[in-house]
């Protein structure tokens, strides 16, 4: 039951939001190798702890985000609009 | 310094009745770490402690350490629904799971040790033609896999599990399903004590409350590690840490195509018998049955955020329980008693991870998603056979890490077939 | 009559109100105000149940949550609980009772011989055996004796909805510590909850004796509940909070809820800041035979006795080693009975004021001995000292000391503190947004609870109520029995877990605490351990040699109590458990005589008529004349600006760009990984204006998809997405006749077939409003696509109608589809499959610019040759082959898949089978004869290219 910040709509149930991996992932262009797109496409940070995360408000504004949240205690720390 | 055990009987207990049950030595014990061993296993949950097992009984290796940083089998082991079974799509998967199911089935014997096996069959059931036609391509796939399924008309759905909601008018009606009849459930913690049990009296050095802090990497092979009991050295090391595999990757220096979500599991007060079949529905994403205590024991989907609280949220909660009321109305007036969360590591294609690491001389046994105990005993066969050989088992070798560049992934998630 | 245990006078209970009761077929009285242990008791019934695994005779043991023997089977009017609590039932008239666990009743139990075999069942006997042949062999036994009450095979029971508020604070329990938390806080403006799972508030005060303020404890609090009713704070009564939850959501149970079927409902509460007040638990003493019928907690009894008038025995020994039983013994002896308070401390640890004050009153207060044993098997009969006296009593009180409950508090993520002075935790490290007062927070001095709970609630040390009602030693240590007497000590009740199974497990090494509870099953039953998991922790500390501060605790998982499952389900019942989507026409549907079936989460119609050969007459209308569809759940994203063809050629691996205004294209979407993730119809109706129209099961993804790349890639002031999917009616009208139907349809389009060909977009107008035409065909014949404002999708239809269409439901549009090989995505696609598996590798092959999945198409696996493939299948004979039969061959001596079945139909057109399916290597494989199963069928197949009629595409023009 967390709420969460969407930097448009304020505090909102979790209920509303999508979460949509690592935030600040750059995708690579073609001429990455196998290895290269697989760290995009499949790897993840998976945080224990701090973690900055992207998350859409599907459910409200529809706005992606990114959220610094801790993944053990679930405290907000903040959340910006994405560039 | 092997300890010998007595052995497990119902004369040994009639006799240790008769003497004020003293006599019991204990199932394993808490042993120092050593400076070096030949294998260390990090993670004391049931692949940690099976892989121990099988190193010493299967490859003669028995200088190896089990390290849990907190009590064995407290992780996902001891936190799941405890569901077994080998319904799945890809021959890649079905021979790792069914190789699993059959080590399940004579595992009790095999380790002296009754881990409540009760290969009570398990219901798919079909709620449209369209989820039917889904079932059959995957029965078909799992009876070429060589694993026994098959499908199941209404009224034979509801003849094995009477409590389900007949009503053809309701919003998911029971169509038809799919079941195996092998599968069943286990007595989770009896599963990891009995491997404990096992492993120590082969030899095994089970260390509780030792955590893992540091990798000691020289030119990019691990030659020990740091944890919070000393450092400790070993030839191969061995991550089993379910829920944590990618603190401990991160900790070694590379990142894993992980997340990892709480998956939330419940249950009822106990009632009289009233389920004789473990009953899943992807439509409705919930799961139960019934212990053997008489509890419900119920499962679902993930819960909406990766974490790591092992706390699950009430829309999940909610979720499942309504789902299960909906699929047994009977089941309304039941009272939930209670309910936790586990850290499961996904990993995209929900297919494991077995084999070597980036780094050398560490290797992976991870990504079991939410369906890791079922795999326990195959998990351990074939990681033993890793880190006994350093080479692939054929059964293992289609879950290498390296299946993600190459886009060889086994992607049992989008195969039709419910997790 | 009145019941033989009930006093003539006193209690909280009204005499005029007689309730009438069964338990095991016996009839009985009670009072309005009693629960149903307290009615049980004033009827002088001893044997309410039996335990769970041994079959000893149980009787009342607690008043509250924590009750681990009377558990019952209640009935009342529609009402089923199998496992209903007596402590917590309200009795009403007319409820039946019936003990659950006995076979026969209670009072006569044919598995009473289990308690003479417990020497050979120990905590966790049963992993020692039963392992020959398998655990099987034994298990339907075994389960058969295990479980508590029975599931009602009839029950259908329902919740009222829940309910969701906000508070600034909210004050979970209103005794005096809670009252005094929530009088401070209401005074600042602030919105303040406060719940309570009894009726009244005052929680301990309502039966204790306590001056608060100068007036009697239970007059404060009811002047407390006048302010705070004054000062608009929200008071829950018979609510028991259950769990709470990140950021500070506390779930709670309602009792007696009016509107509700079941009486209950759930609330969930989001609060600034939670005030724990949750209070303490008595914990019971460990001695020989402790869980004799007879044998209760000390609060208990005082709790029946002043509040229930019940008389609980005539001779009673209370047992205790703190302060907190005293006032026990005085309201036993006051109640008429002898009395003997024995307590663990010598006598010069008793406050001599409180010893002088039991001597007057007739008590005979034993310092410094231990209870060691009590004797009699259906009832408590004596009790031995350990000071060798025996001392004949029916009834034995005790109180081990006091156990703070915490649960709350450790539900978000509370690390308690072990207090060693108490014996008990108390809460430790600092949670965000909790805080615990009172008996919860190891306090026990009335005046210090009342102190702290004002400044926790915001107010002033000063402006505490005050009580002047001192307590020296309110709770100690669980006293610890000091000799082996061999008898049996229980400390779960419910579990039947005793001293000798703890130490049994800490001899075989689970002497963690969680190995212990999973071992023994300790504090595994309904009552969550709540009486005894610390003194399972002393007795695990003694028996392995620790101190309890080292041994961790147990995780205290939520519910705090037992609650009903239809409770938590709340409104998702029924259609609102995963509510349906519609179409806007449905009841025209209706009035077609539709067969409705669900695709995708969308009600639609699968057929018309109740023939059996009503597919194939649709078919064979689409054919050869013209069927009319509704479309409307297709996707209709809109995609507008000078960015939009840019974002469109990213997220479509078919390009979009080159589209030309006023035509259609026909393409796909791939995920990151390169899998199809859908198909569809993108229209471009003006140079910065696209419509996507994709799968109506993939529409919200498809939005979303869209709207991802956007906000990462392009500038949100050059580009928007809008689902307008809701807003329109779209029907497909299909078949040779249908260029005539659509004329006259009268839309003021054009529809000449040089102006207006194949793949074209124009508007025009329907019923004065705008109207949009697209030439495209989903069944291979000539086809027209109108969409309209939702409201004029009925009109519509029923113009088409009158204008000879046939009506066209899924199930024909699906063979039609087949017949021509366009595939439904999810269907004839599954998670590996990539675009040239479908034979569309054209874009792989061309595009050199980026596009969503662009290089997952070129890893070594994208590029094998033997990936599976869209082909088409034929086999002899009239059957269809069954969908999701496999291809297999022989290889090694094994049966191996080559991929499956995808779509299966009787042609009614070409008057044989049709299918499609993914098979490895597609029309590449050496031969095109494949073997087919199906469920231990074999069919022989033959591949073919997946287009089974028309394959130029001339019918599109026909």
């Amino acid at each position: 039951m967390q709420h969460f910040p969407c930097p448009w709509c304020g505090n909102r149930a979790e209920v509303e939001f999508r979460y949509a991996g690592d935030a600040g992932v750059q995708r690579p262009t073609r001429t990455a190798d196998d290895a290269a797109w697989a760290q995009y496409v499949h790897f993840r940070r998976n945080a224990k702890g701090a973690a900055k995360e992207l998350w859409v408000h599907s459910g409200g504004c529809g706005r992606w985000f990114a959220l610094s949240r801790d993944t053990v205690t679930h405290t907000i720390t903040g959340s910006e609009p994405v560039a | 310094m092997n300890a010998a055990k007595m052995r497990y009987s119902g004369w040994a207990l009639l006799r240790e009745g008769l003497a004020g049950q003293t006599g019991w030595s204990p199932a394993w014990h808490d042993r120092d770490p050593a400076p070096r061993y030949d294998v260390v296993i990090i993670g004391g949950g049931g692949h940690g402690l099976a892989t121990a097992y099988y190193l010493a009984r299967t490859h003669g290796i028995t200088n190896v350490a089990v390290l849990e940083k907190g009590w064995i089998g407290g992780g996902n082991t001891g936190r799941n629904t405890t569901i077994i079974r080998s319904n799945y799509f890809y021959p890649e998967s079905a021979a790792l799971y069914d190789l699993s199911v059959r080590l399940y089935e004579g595992l009790s014997r095999e380790l002296n040790y009754n881990i409540m096996f009760s290969q009570r069959g398990m219901i798919e059931v079909a709620h449209s033609e369209a989820e039917l036609e889904m079932m059959c391509r995957g029965a078909n796939a799992m009876r070429i896999n060589g694993v026994d399924i098959e499908i199941l008309d209404r009224d034979e759905v509801l003849r094995l599990a009477p409590l389900l909601n007949g009503d053809l008018n309701c919003r998911w009606p029971v169509l038809g399903g799919m079941i195996q009849r092998r599968a069943g459930v286990a007595r989770h913690d009896a599963v990891a004590w009995g491997y404990a049990r096992a492993a120590d009296s082969r030899g095994v050095h089970i260390i509780q409350n030792c955590e893992v802090t540091g990798f000691e990497i020289e030119r990019g092979r691990v030659v020990a590690i740091e944890t919070s009991r000393g450092r400790i050295a070993a030839d191969r090391f061995g991550m089993a840490v379910a829920g944590h595999s990618s603190v401990l990757a991160g900790m070694a220096g590379f990142a894993l195509p992980l997340q990892s979500y709480t998956l939330q599991a419940m249950v009822s007060e106990p009632v009289k018998p009233c389920l004789e079949v473990v009953v899943a529905s992807s439509s409705h994403g919930a799961y139960v049955s019934q212990s053997d205590k008489g509890e419900l024991v119920m499962g679902g989907n993930l819960d909406r955020c990766p974490s790591y609280a092992q706390r699950g949220n009430f829309p999940v909660t909610q979720s499942v329980v309504s789902s299960l009321v909906e699929m047994f109305p009977s089941f309304a007036t039941l009272k939930l008693m209670r309910q936790w969360g586990g850290i499961v590591d996904t990993s995209p294609d929900n297919s494991p991870i077995l084999g070597p690491s980036p780094v050398e001389g560490l290797y992976l046994n991870c990504g079991w998603g939410t369906g890791g105990f079922k795999a326990i005993p195959a998990g351990g066969t074939l990681f033993a056979h890793i880190l006994a050989t350093g080479r692939h088992h054929p059964i293992s070798a289609p879950f290498d890490l390296a299946r993600f560049a190459s886009g060889a992934t086994i992607d049992e998630a989008h195969a039709g077939v419910a997790h | 009559m009145i019941p033989s245990r009930r006093m003539e006078q006193g209690g909280a209970i009204d005499r005029a109100q007689r309730l009438r009761f069964t338990f095991d077929g016996e009839a009985y009285e009670g009072h309005a105000g009693d629960t149903v242990a307290s009615a049980l008791l004033a009827n002088g019934v001893r044997i309410v149940g039996r335990s769970f695994k041994y079959h000893r005779p149980r009787g009342i043991y607690t008043a509250g949550p924590e009750e681990p023997s009377a558990i019952l089977d209640l009935r009342l009017g529609n009402r089923h609980d199998p496992n209903a609590r007596a402590t917590l039932e309200p009795l009403a008239d007319g409820m039946e009772l019936r003990s659950i666990h006995a076979n026969g009743t209670a009072e006569n139990d044919r598995l009473g011989f289990l308690d003479r075999i417990a020497r050979f069942i120990p905590a966790a006997f049963y992993y020692k055996t039963f392992m020959w042949p398998n655990w099987m062999a034994y298990e339907h036994r075994i389960r058969a004796l295990a479980g508590l009450g029975r599931v009602d095979l009839s029950s259908r029971a329902t919740s009222a909805a829940h309910r969701h508020v906000q508070a600034d604070v909210c004050v979970v329990g209103a005794g005096p510590a809670g009252l005094a938390a929530a009088l401070a806080a209401s005074t600042r403006g602030k919105r303040v909850m406060l719940v309570e799972a009894q009726g009244e508030l005052g929680g301990t005060v309502l039966y204790r004796e306590a001056m608060i303020d100068g007036m009697p404890g239970a007059d404060w609090a009811r002047q407390a509940e006048r302010v705070l009713r004054d000062r608009g704070v929200e008071i829950l009564r018979r609510s028991t909070a259950l769990a709470l939850y990140d950021h500070n959501v506390l779930s709670i149970v309602q009792k007696d809820v009016a509107a509700s079927a079941n009486d209950e409902r759930l609330w969930l509460v989001r609060a600034g800041r939670m005030v724990v007040a949750t209070g303490a638990i008595e914990r019971p003493l460990l001695f020989a035979n402790n869980d004799r019928p007879g044998i209760m907690l000390a609060d208990a009894a005082l709790l029946y006795t002043r509040r229930y008038a019940v008389k609980v025995g005539n001779a009673c020994v209370v047992a205790t080693g703190n302060d907190s039983a005293y006032e026990v013994a005085l309201a036993l002896r006051q109640a008429g009975s002898d009395v003997h308070l024995i307590d663990s401390r010598p006598e010069r640890d008793i406050d001599p004021s409180l010893a002088g004050s039991m001597r007057a009153a007739g008590i005979k207060l034993v310092p410094a001995t231990l209870v060691e044993g009590a004797g009699g098997h259906r009832s408590v009969e004596a009790v031995a000292l350990s000071n060798g006296q025996r001392i004949v009593s029916d009834v034995v009180v005790h109180s081990g000391g006091w156990t703070p409950s915490l649960h709350l508090y450790c539900h978000a993520k509370g690390k308690p503190s072990w207090d060693a002075v108490t014996g008990s935790y108390r809460p430790g490290s600092a949670v965000a947004g909790v805080d615990v007062v009172g008996a919860a927070a190891g306090l026990w001095d009335l005046d210090a609870m009342l102190r702290n709970a004002t400044e926790i609630g915001g107010g002033k040390a000063g402006e505490a109520p005050s009580s002047g009602t001192g307590v020296r030693q309110w709770t100690a240590p669980t006293p610890l029995p000091a000799g082996k007497s061999g008898k049996r000590i229980w400390v779960d009740l419910q579990n039947d877990v005793t001293i000798a199974d703890i130490k049994l497990a800490v001899r075989e090494n689970f002497s963690a605490v969680e190995h212990l509870k999973r071992y023994t099953t300790i504090g595994m039953g309904t009552d969550q351990g709540k009486t005894s998991n610390v003194n399972a922790l002393a007795v695990l500390a003694a028996s392995s040699g620790r101190e309890v501060a080292g041994l961790g605790t147990t995780t205290f998982r939520p519910p705090f109590v037992p609650v009903s499952m239809a409770t938590i389900a709340g409104s998702e019942r029924g259609e609102l458990q995963v509510p349906i989507r519609r179409l806007p026409a449905e009841n025209i549907h209706r009035q077609e005589g539709a067969c409705f079936r669900e695709y995708g989460g969308a009600l639609r119609p699968a057929w018309y008529g109740a023939d059996a050969d009503a597919i194939a007459r649709e078919c064979i209308a689409a054919r050869g004349n013209a069927v009319v569809f509704d479309a409307s759940s297709l996707g209709k994203i809109e995609v507008i600006g000078p960015q939009a063809a840019a974002l469109l050629d990213f997220v479509y691996y078919t390009p979009m760009a080159s589209l030309a205004v006023g035509r259609a294209r026909y393409g796909l979407t791939l995920g990151e990984a390169g899998i199809v993730a859908d198909d569809g119809v993108v229209l471009r109706l003006a140079p910065n204006h696209f419509v996507v129209s994709c799968s109506s099961s993939h529409v919200a993804w498809m939005a979303a998809q869209h709207e991802a790349w956007r906000q990462d890639r392009f500038d949100l002031a050059q580009v928007f997405i809008h689902d307008a999917t809701a807003h329109w009616a779209t029907i497909a009208i299909s078949g040779p006749a249908s260029k005539r139907i659509v004329g006259e349809l009268g839309l003021g389009v054009d529809l000449d077939d040089a102006r207006f060909p194949h793949m074209s977009v124009a508007t025009g107008r329907f019923a004065g409003r705008p109207a949009r035409i697209a030439r495209v065909s989903f069944t291979g014949e000539r086809g027209y696509e109108i969409a309209v404002p939702a409201t004029l999708g009925a009109p519509l239809w029923q113009k088409a109608r009158a204008a000879g269409a046939t009506p066209l439901g899924i199930e024909a549009l699906g063979v039609l589809r087949a017949e021509k090989g366009y595939i439904y995505v999810g269907q004839d696609t599954d998670g590996e499959t990539l675009p040239h598996d479908l034979g569309m590798g054209g874009p792989r092959a061309k595009r050199q610019d980026a596009y969503v999945g662009d290089r997952s198409l070129f890893t070594p696996a994208a590029s094998k040759p033997n990936r599976k493939r869209l082909v088409g299948i034929l086999v002899e004979g009239k059957a269809p082959i069954p969908v999701g039969a496999h291809g297999i061959e022989l290889k090694d001596g094994r049966r191996r898949s080559l991929g499956y079945v995808t779509s299966s139909y009787w042609s009614a057109a070409l008057g044989h089978p049709i299918a499609l399916g993914l098979i490895e290597g597609g029309l590449e494989r050496a031969s095109a004869a494949i073997e087919l199963e199906h469920l231990g069928q074999r069919f022989t197949g033959r591949l073919v290219p997946p287009c089974f009629l028309d394959p130029k595409g001339e019918r599109l023009n026909g």
